[in-house]
């Protein structure tokens, strides 16, 4: 397969034009191997439908949102600063992205440091494009799937978004099974407040295992969510679990992609 | 006639006005130990938020049971507040139910719903003392909770079961009086409740009568009296500062946590080429005094938020029994960090009376109170802050506690050390070259 056509801001410019959009890629969608897949799947849908976008490429950097979580103000206010002058001298005024860490802190809090930018998460992204007609999907391999879904706290609880993730579940003619956690009651993945970048404190259980269990009890062929980092911590506790084989974890965005043919 | 009843009475409503008028202004002042923050602003959508969770109690429904109970309590509080005003005022007057002669057949229709809410509430509080005292409700145990925040729920409901048989028994034994026409006990009101005694208090004379209506009378209102004193020092002072906590609370979004101002000038003054980094401050800012420290290590570092947050919690758990890391056995415990706020700013508020303003005992909220483990078991998943009936925010504290301990200290765990490296140097919080963050478009599955 050849490369995937993805523009950085530094292209457009070149052109003398502007995009739509600035797809906010984020360190685990840049970085970690799992992550990325994600990120492709959400860059063949805006190839799909022809959305001009573009990235910042090597010139993005860390919101500063785990420095933030763990306390570290002044990594983050350095991170902000540096990323709301490059945003800001590209222009840039609307920005979608993959991570629900990224969203938040681009959305709620670079607005008070001068980085004021209509931001959207790419369930929402998606949810505009399949609700306007641009992007279809018809079930496919996932219909009458059980599929369950994990709320994200940073889209969720954080910023109160639950349907756009649901909705796309729903379009792909599955069974949505909600866990008894669901929703402003989401059990946490176990990743949040920088813990990924940390061994958990000593308890009786990691909360990952916690959820996963939970999410397993429903027998799902997928667990959904629309966080890198749940993605990570989903699939780890469904290893452990040696349910590997018959339960996917997968991203929004990889589900739509794969039921368009992409 | 005879003034003495009418003398101690308001002798008693002075005396207990006071001294609650006392401990409600120690309160006042700890709160404001903490520092500034504007939560003035965007009123309108306060009092939304005010009418809706507090005075509309949207969050306790959660919990279809409780949240019921509880609200048959509120609003039994609430609507006997105007009978208790009558009390009163009956009190300092020598009156007897002044309310009657000039509300007429609305005074029965008072009357009779505050006995059917009086019931309720006495049936409610019996149901939330037995599902303590049986123990099976997780949330109500944890390491904080030790003799005295148990003791203190049993005490509440204890005083308004009491408080409520009290006024039941007082109008049954009333009703009687009225109905053999003793004097001074004029017909009025309606006692759908209390009736059901009445074939007790017919065994009864009209003195010994008298002598249980005026016990009760009396013991009802020494009893709210002395009852509102005890809120001061007791989880139940909510039933106060809810409204006010809910209308302070915050409007932005949970996600949201707040930018530093300090830090932000700070960072601006690095990233400002202009500025010459030997500089020394200028001469009078030598004397000034010390600038406050980057997130907080004791009561005063909190936002005042904070410390109201802690004076109006209840200590009913919710936030704890919905915390990822509570419930996977770690030390972290979001009521607990509430209580040792409210401790904390208690013990200080008691040093500062003793040895006046601006002396400090060598304690701190910080590891006296709350340990590290504690704050680095948070995944500030906002589960604790969701839960919450009265809109606290635990997560703040912990947020706050967390940057002293990273930015003033240089205490943060050795791996997110290695994070905060790598942010620093490749823009990323692994060890990735900057250089490779685009590899991902030309990568395959």
């Amino acid at each position: 397969m050849a490369d995937l056509q993805v523009s950085t801001m530094a292209d457009f410019l070149a052109k003398g034009e502007k995009p739509e959009v600035l797809f906010w890629v984020g360190c685990a969608g840049s970085f970690d191997d799992r992550a990325k897949k994600i990120t492709r799947a959400f860059a063949k849908i805006l190839n799909k439908v022809g959305t001009k976008y573009a990235v910042l490429g090597k010139e993005e950097s860390c919101t500063g949102d785990p420095a933030k979580r763990a306390g570290n103000e002044f990594l983050f206010q350095m991170q902000a600063m540096m990323n709301i002058q490059v945003l800001n001298g590209y222009g840039i005024q609307k920005i979608v992205t993959t991570c629900p860490h990224c969203f938040n802190t681009l959305k709620n809090e670079y607005p008070e440091l001068g980085g004021k930018y209509e931001v959207i998460h790419h369930t929402q992204f998606i949810q505009e494009l399949l609700d306007s007609g641009k992007l279809k999907v018809e079930g496919g391999d996932f219909k009458g799937k059980r599929i369950t879904y994990h709320d994200p706290c940073y889209l969720g609880r954080a910023n109160d978004i639950y349907d756009a993730p649901r909705s796309l579940i729903q379009k792909l003619d599955t069974e949505l099974a909600e866990m008894k956690r669901s929703r402003a009651k989401g059990l946490c993945c176990g990743a949040g407040g920088a813990q990924m970048f940390k061994e958990a404190e000593k308890g009786e259980k990691d909360i990952n295992i916690e959820r996963t269990e939970e999410a397993l009890e429903l027998n799902p062929s997928i667990i959904a969510t629309g966080c890198p980092f749940c993605n990570t911590m989903i699939t780890d506790g469904v290893k452990l679990k040696n349910r590997n084989r018959e339960v996917k974890v997968l991203d929004l965005a990889e589900l739509v992609a794969q039921a368009a043919d992409l | 006639m005879n003034f003495l009843p009418n003398i101690i009475f308001i002798v008693l409503l002075v005396v207990t006005s006071v001294i609650f008028a006392k401990q409600v202004k120690k309160i006042r002042r700890n709160i404001l130990l903490g520092r500034d923050e504007n939560r003035s602003d965007r009123r309108r959508e306060r009092f939304e938020q005010m009418f809706k969770v507090a005075i509309g109690q949207s969050k306790m429904t959660t919990k279809p049971l409780s949240g019921a109970l509880h609200i048959i309590v509120y609003v039994g509080f609430v609507v006997i507040n105007i009978e208790v005003l009558e009390i009163v005022i009956d009190g300092v007057l020598g009156t007897h139910r002044i309310f009657a002669d000039f509300l007429g057949s609305i005074y029965d229709l008072l009357i009779g719903s505050f006995e059917i809410l009086a019931l309720g509430v006495l049936l409610a509080c019996v149901v939330f003392l037995a599902r303590r005292i049986s123990k099976r409700i997780k949330r109500f145990d944890g390491v904080e909770m030790t003799a005295w925040p148990k003791n203190d729920a049993n005490i509440i409901l204890i005083v308004e079961i009491a408080l409520m048989m009290a006024f039941l028994v007082m109008n049954a034994a009333d009703e009687q009086l009225q109905s053999i026409h003793v004097e001074g006990y004029i017909a009025a009101g309606f006692y759908p409740i209390s009736g059901w005694l009445s074939p007790l208090m017919g065994m009864f004379e009209a003195s010994t009568l008298i002598v249980i209506e005026r016990s009760c009378w009396w013991f009802h209102i020494i009893g709210i009296l002395g009852f509102l004193n005890y809120l001061p020092f007791s989880k139940h002072f909510h039933i106060l500062l809810a409204f006010p906590n809910v209308f302070y609370s915050k409007l932005t979004p949970q996600g949201q946590f707040n930018n530093l101002e300090s830090v932000r000038k700070e960072v601006e003054l690095m990233m400002d080429p202009n500025v010459d980094p030997y500089a020394s401050p200028p001469e009078d800012d030598l004397n000034a005094a010390l600038p406050a420290p980057f997130g907080a290590k004791d009561i005063q570092d909190l936002s005042w938020k904070s410390i109201m947050d802690s004076y109006t919690c209840t200590e009913c758990g919710r936030c704890t029994e919905d915390c990822p890391a509570n419930q996977t056995g770690k030390l972290l415990s979001p009521r607990k960090i509430m209580m040792d706020v409210r401790d904390r700013a208690e013990e200080l508020g008691r040093f500062i009376d003793k040895s006046g303003k601006g002396s400090t005992d060598n304690k701190s909220l910080l590891n006296d109170y709350i340990t590290p483990e504690e704050l680095w078991a948070c995944t500030s998943c906002n589960a604790c802050v969701d839960s919450c009936p009265v809109n606290n925010n635990p997560l703040a504290v912990i947020v706050d506690l967390r940057r002293y301990l990273v930015m003033e200290q240089s205490q943060a765990p050795n791996e997110l050390n290695i994070m905060f490296g790598n942010v620093e140097n490749n823009g990323a919080p692994w060890a990735f070259p900057a250089a490779d963050r685009f590899n991902w478009a030309s990568e395959e599955d």
